[in-house]
């Protein structure tokens, strides 16, 4: 578990707070504010620092970039998360930008995993990051009026700065936000907009962008053409949109769009109470809502100092690994969707799915959006009958011998099946060093040979207790990928099994007294977990307030999206469908 | 060799087409629209077909399932109706996209509040079925529904519940979730059973003391 | 079958009636169209998990004759609307709901396609698809259940049942006209809120001077 003053115990982290703070004299200094850590960096420094502590201090993995307002001092800060792929605790280092005129270095060159990341705190906040190859909105359309995440926007519907709202008790006086819209929508236009001499923003500058070929001379001419995949398309799993250049069937240039299911999940997150953010997290990745409650759980327990009792535990790991083998399942499913096999095999893994659905629904309440932690434990114990049956026979049933054999059966028919195998082997591949360097994770980064494991890396919750194997494979291909995906619901059911052979039979599930409201003392906290799809970070700030002031989600699918790009290129465009498909993406996730 | 694979997966097709015809003689004629058997089918040790027929069968909703909350009202002895909910709030404040609205009014004399709500609206194009109103609520007023068949064709009016919509005698609450009720009645009855001993040692350390003084006051 | 179609009014003797029905053309009609909807691939958040579900084969929406989901809309009857509309997708979904032919339907499958949902508050959230596309019925629910999604196609198809071949728009006189599809600029424009909008936007500005001064 991650304490705070453990990093300063660390040996590793002496060394690079000595070696940086002592190289960069008066550029680099700790960070002393009450509850926070890391260090804050002069604007101008940061890339040196940022070589010195890749290159140096071994810290290769930038895992989070993210912006904070800070009103009333006036600033922005910029936070970069590292990490070491050889494990142990992060590192975090930050910026203190002027809120009039933000400007801060880039950071791609060292960490191109920054990329996205960048331009999103760019879209939220207006930090312009000096040099990035194409620093343009990214959840946002561009043309949108303000910067959402600064404190002082107001949206359409904004009612007061924090829940709960007043009007809601004991006045009552029910209605509907549009009612309050002078437009009746929730639309918000800038003084002065004018709409009789206004035009729309158009996408020819993203078509301009794109790399195209230039084949005069050699062989046979052809014309570069650019194709939209998406967003309405049954690949893009979801609303995500692919912009492609080719040269004729061959992809030379493709840039990912997103926002379409931009939900302002953050701005929200920061009206809202710690507690009432925890349902909200069931809809990050809809596919996976108790690893993400998981996640957000230990952020806010750090802060808080909560424990958590043993019982708990253990049902937090199982309910982690069974999103993990639900969420792979799903993955697999659509994957031979992409890849052609239309329906027949996702069906399959879709039943084993339903299964695990089950186990959720009698315990939390719902099938998707479970909503089941709570800072200190969780929501309610097992019920007593699940089907019919004993709850605890039927979970032991179900990764005894159920969940097993539906892994056998679809390895037994997909694995050695040709048609996968000549879609899949040498397609997207991706190197180690690439893969670190993008700041891939999850199955993505461990089929590029890379094992680097939150589980084991940084260890969370009680993972220290179980004996597992992290999966890699090392061509990182489409193909190895889909093996690691394999491998690892292997090896979660063998999690499982030891939840259910050593779970205490009798205990609490939550320490202390449920409280609706909970004050969190001030500082910062930088909650993880190895989410089936990656490293799912929550950055919280809190002000010792019931709301926090910051809330951010470092979201696998999001950063793991930063190479798409890179690994299409090249390949036929039907592969760049099969690429996304390994890549495993929820959309929920991606533009939050 | 090629085709292997085209044979292997066709080969798992089958196996679950045999599984399905092996259940149904398992089952005789009873494979559908039985409880116990639906519990088989979709649990486990189900094999080969396991569609539910909705609208025909319904898959059986856990006790802990969540939709839409609706509120507990006690039906009393002379037919009259009490409301569970003291309009104190706090589901209110707990709901996370603060769908719930609460109309609490005063004793026009006192002034002081009355403890029931005046009307209670609660809009379903927001609420997330998310519990909290449910789990934190003081005085069990606010249950979460099981009831999932609420298609309709209008929303503008429709979609805002209130008070008459959501109102649902304790008994359906009972029914739909009877270790929730029996668990929560078991405890409300030690809590008054523990406030009934102490007022009876209170009173009898009262009638004691008295007894003291009497005596003492006899000497 | 026979039972379903068959109209009451017109009596058929009895020695007759296993080998003829008699019934009128809307029921045929209906009950063509209301036995083979077919779905849009339409997936737009979380609702479209369960929308999937149904279509697997616990659910198994092919009882209703609706599993043949359709990428294209010019393909589709009806448009499942599953999930958060947001501003950046919304002129996406009035495009492709002008692109559908006639007959169509649009489903609001969850909170947010009815109403906004939790995230109703947000920037880039739209409150209500209804607000740009007709909605034919609205199923509540954060996610509705795969049931509760069956239950709302059982009330589409009870729709359909009542409509009738005199009434219907798709054979009127009127052409049917397209939505305009909405613009974003600095915010999200409708075309049909031109003159509210040029009103409006002048007020506020009218309004902030003031403060101004
Ligand atoms: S339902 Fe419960 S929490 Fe809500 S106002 Fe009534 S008594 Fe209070
Ligand atoms: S279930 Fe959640 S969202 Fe719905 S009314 Fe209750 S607290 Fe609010
Ligand atoms: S209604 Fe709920 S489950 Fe459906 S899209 Fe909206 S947030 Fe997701």
């Amino acid at each position: 578990m991650s304490d705070k003053d453990s990093l300063d115990n660390m040996p590793v982290n002496e060394v690079a707070s000595d070696s940086l703070v002592a190289r960069f004299d008066g550029e680099v200094r700790s960070d002393t504010r009450e509850g926070y850590e890391g260090y804050i960096v002069d604007a101008n420094m940061l890339p040196e620092v940022a070589s010195v502590l890749r290159d140096d201090l071994g810290y290769d993995y930038l895992s989070s970039v993210t912006g904070v307002d800070y009103i009333d001092d006036n600033h922005i800060e910029v936070v970069y998360h590292a990490d070491q792929t050889t494990g142990g605790k992060g590192i975090n280092l930050k910026v203190q930008l002027d809120r009039e005129n933000p400007i801060v270095p880039t950071l791609v060159p060292i960490y191109p995993g920054a990329d996205f990341q960048e331009r999103e705190v760019f879209d939220m906040y207006g930090v312009k990051f000096d040099g990035h190859p194409n620093l343009r909105r990214i959840l946002m359309w561009d043309g949108f009026h303000g910067y959402p995440l600064r404190k002082d926007w107001k949206e359409a519907y904004y009612e007061e700065d924090i829940k709960p709202f007043d009007s809601r008790w004991p006045g009552g006086g029910v209605k509907r936000s549009e009612a309050d819209n002078p437009y009746g929508k929730n639309v918000n236009y800038p003084p002065g907009f004018d709409i009789n001499n206004w035009t729309p923003e158009t996408d020819d500058s993203l078509y301009e962008s794109l790399e195209k070929t230039n084949s005069n001379g050699k062989s046979l001419h052809t014309d570069s053409i650019v194709v939209n995949i998406g967003p309405q398309h049954p690949s893009t799993h979801g609303v995500f949109r692919m912009v492609v250049a080719l040269d004729g069937e061959t992809i030379t240039d493709l840039q990912p769009v997103m926002g379409y299911l931009h939900r302002n999940h953050e701005k929200i997150g920061e009206r809202n109470t710690f507690l009432q953010n925890m349902p909200y997290t069931d809809r990050l990745d809809y596919l996976c809502s108790m690893s993400n409650n998981l996640g957000y759980a230990l952020a806010v327990e750090q802060l808080m100092g909560a424990d958590v009792p043993e019982r708990a535990q253990y049902i937090r790991v199982l309910m982690a690994e069974l999103t993990r083998i639900s969420n792979h399942m799903w993955a697999i499913g659509f994957l031979l969707n992409d890849l052609g096999a239309f329906q027949t095999p996702a069906l399959y893994a879709i039943r084993a799915r339903e299964l695990i659905l089950d186990v959720f629904e009698a315990t939390a309440g719902s099938r998707m959006m479970c909503n089941y932690m709570r800072f200190g434990g969780l929501a309610r114990d097992f019920p007593d009958t699940l089907r019919g049956e004993d709850t605890v026979k039927f979970i032991t049933d179900l990764v005894d011998n159920t969940l097993p054999k539906a892994i056998d059966e679809l390895d037994h028919f997909l694995t050695a099946n040709e048609i996968v195998r000549s879609r899949c082997i040498g397609v997207g591949v991706l190197p180690p060093d690439k893969a670190i360097a993008y700041s891939t994770g999850g199955p993505l980064l461990r089929a590029s040979g890379v094992s680097y494991d939150l589980r084991t890396a940084d260890p969370y919750s009680i993972y220290d207790r179980f004996d597992f194997n992290i999966c890699t494979r090392s061509n990182g291909d489409v193909y190895d990928r889909y093996l690691v995906r394999v491998d690892e619901m292997r090896e979660s059911t063998r999690i499982c099994q030891q939840v259910m052979r050593d779970i205490p039979a009798e205990g609490e599930i939550f320490s202390g007294k449920p409280q609706y409201s909970v004050k969190v003392p001030a500082g910062e906290s930088y909650g993880r977990v190895e989410n089936p799809k990656g490293e799912l970070g929550y950055y919280v700030v809190s002000t010792g307030k019931a709301n926090p002031y910051r809330y951010h989600v470092r979201a696998p699918s999001f950063v793991n999206l930063t190479v798409l790009g890179e690994l299409c290129k090249g390949h036929k465009v039907a592969d760049a469908v099969v690429i996304l498909g390994s890549i495993d993406i929820v959309l929920g996730e991606v533009d939050r | 060799m090629y085709g292997t694979g085209i044979l292997k997966g066709m080969g798992v097709t089958i196996r679950h087409l045999v599984d399905s015809f092996v259940d149904d003689m398992r089952f005789l004629g009873q494979r559908y629209y039985s409880d116990s058997s639906m519990n088989i089918r979709q649990g486990t040790e189900g094999r080969g077909v396991f569609t539910v027929q909705y609208p025909d069968e319904k898959l059986p909703v856990p006790e802990q399932f969540r939709f839409i909350p609706f509120l507990l009202y006690e039906n009393n002895e002379d037919g009259s109706t009490t409301d569970r909910c003291t309009s104190c709030g706090i589901c209110a404040k707990v709901c996370p996209p603060q769908c719930i609205w609460i109309e609490r009014s005063s004793d026009p004399d006192t002034g002081r509040p009355i403890p029931e709500p005046t009307n209670f609206y609660i809009d379903i194009d927001i609420c997330m079925n998310c519990g909290y109103c449910a789990e934190y609520c003081p005085f069990d007023a606010i249950k979460m529904d099981h009831d999932y068949e609420l298609a309709s064709y209008d929303r503008t009016e429709a979609h805002i519940f209130d008070k008459a919509r959501l109102d649902k005698p304790v008994e359906y609450y009972a029914s739909i979730r009877p270790n929730d009720y029996l668990a929560e009645e078991t405890a409300r009855a030690e809590e008054l059973a523990k406030k009934a001993a102490k007022k009876e040692a209170a009173a009898a350390r009262k009638a004691a003391a008295a007894a003291k003084k009497a005596a003492a006051e006899d000497n | 079958m026979n039972n379903e179609l068959s109209n009451p009014d017109i009596p058929v003797p009895s020695e007759l009636q296993s080998a003829v029905t008699i019934t009128s053309l809307d029921k045929i009609y209906n009950w063509g169209r209301r036995s083979s909807i077919w779905p849009m691939v339409f997936g737009l958040a979380c609702c479209a998990i369960e929308m999937i579900c149904t279509a697997a084969s616990r659910f198994d929406i092919a009882r209703f004759g609706m599993e043949v989901f359709r990428a294209t809309p010019r393909q589709a009857d009806l448009m499942i609307v599953s999930g958060t509309v947001t501003k950046k997708m919304v002129p996406q979904i009035v495009r492709l709901f002008n692109q559908m032919p006639e007959p169509k339907y649009v489903m609001a499958m969850g909170a947010c396609a009815s109403g906004g949902g939790p995230f109703k508050e947000g920037y880039n959230v739209v409150s209500g698809i209804d607000k740009f596309v007709p909605v034919d019925v609205y199923v509540p629910g954060c996610p509705p259940t795969p049931q509760a999604l069956l239950h709302g196609l059982i009330k589409l198809q009870e729709k359909i049942d009542g409509q009738s071949l005199k009434s219907v728009r798709w054979y009127g006189q009127e052409t049917s006209e397209a939505v305009p599809v909405p613009v974003l600029g600095p915010d999200l424009f409708d075309p049909r809120q031109h003159a509210l909008l040029a009103q409006q936007a002048g007020q506020v500005q009218e309004n902030t001077e003031s403060v101004e001064k």
